[in-house]
């Protein structure tokens, strides 16, 4: 089954108290525990090259993952438009990252329609933050 | 109290700087300076993860309405909201912004770089220096408008990057 339901409430649980938190502090959740809830969602363990390929890979539109985030993302990188200054994505070296549910899904939701025209699977949002994970200094 | 009532001073007030805007009789930083609107944590927050946080007051509200309706495909990027957000975002950008001549008429594809006095106050930047990749583009206020995060604009304050 490749979406076991304890694994969607978790995450609708997550998510759903980031949102309904008006302060970004009250609920703080790990990365660790964003990729436990996406993997048990793929129903897969997450494969970090697989992640890597994804980020750096085109798929079919102008901008890749890595336009905007560098292909090493422990590093800022720039907006492929606007040329803003992005923070480093690679949790190890920006603490902010993904300890906010609502907040990971609202990024992937809209840079995955941007550079794949969909949206991500969970088992591709695993994949990626497992190999972001592997990044450390 | 009703508007009978008031004192007249406010009142005077505002014709007399209605009146000077009018006349173009502004001080240099009246221009410039679109520091007046109250700041919005979410607007910062939301909008100026991927670009500065434009003052409201460059555009009018009738284009800040339309692009706030248009988020999932802004500028051909996703940049799509929560409906609770939008709605925030779009009454407090409605209520700061242009006012009087930079008002009208909306300039073309909502873009604050299409405006009549945009075009006007930069026609002396030759068109390859916008391109220089330190600047990168006209969006890119902050290249030039070091101050352009605070609404600060004033034209002593530029510096054009090679």
């Amino acid at each position: 089954m490749n979406h076991p339901p304890s694994a969607r409430t978790l995450l609708a649980v997550v998510a759903g108290l980031a949102a309904a938190s008006l302060s970004p502090a009250a609920l703080a959740v790990t990365p660790a525990d964003l990729l436990n809830a996406y993997s048990a969602q793929a129903g897969a363990a997450p494969q970090p090259a697989r992640g890597q390929q994804f980020f750096i890979a085109s798929h079919g539109r102008e901008w890749r993952c890595a336009s905007c985030h560098g292909a090493l993302p422990n590093q800022a990188g720039r907006h492929a438009a606007t040329g803003k200054s992005i923070a480093p994505l690679a949790p190890a070296f920006n603490p902010e990252r993904f300890t906010d549910p609502a907040k990971a899904e609202k990024w992937f939701r809209r840079n995955c329609n941007d550079v794949a025209g969909r949206e991500c699977t969970a088992a591709e949002k695993a994949d990626v933050l497992s190999w972001l994970l592997t990044l450390q200094p | 109290m009703t508007p009978d009532n008031r004192p007249p001073s406010g009142w005077l007030a505002t014709c007399v700087l209605a009146f000077a805007a009018g006349m173009g009789l502004c001080m240099p930083a009246c221009a410039d300076d679109l520091r007046a609107a109250p700041p919005l944590p979410a607007y910062k927050a939301e909008c100026a993860a991927c670009h500065i946080a434009y003052p409201p007051g460059l555009l009018p509200a009738a284009s800040w309405q339309r692009l706030m309706t248009q988020l999932p495909n802004h500028f051909g990027t996703d940049a799509s909201l929560d409906a609770a957000t939008v709605t925030a975002l779009s009454t407090w950008l409605t209520a700061n912004a242009a006012q009087g001549r930079r008002a009208t008429p909306p300039p073309a594809e909502d873009r604050i770089t299409r405006s009549a006095w945009f075009i006007r106050k930069h026609d002396e930047v030759p068109a390859a220096t916008w391109k220089r990749p330190s600047i990168k583009s006209a969006s890119n206020c902050m290249a030039c408008h070091s101050g352009a995060d605070r609404g600060d604009f004033d034209e002593h304050n530029v510096r054009i990057p090679r």
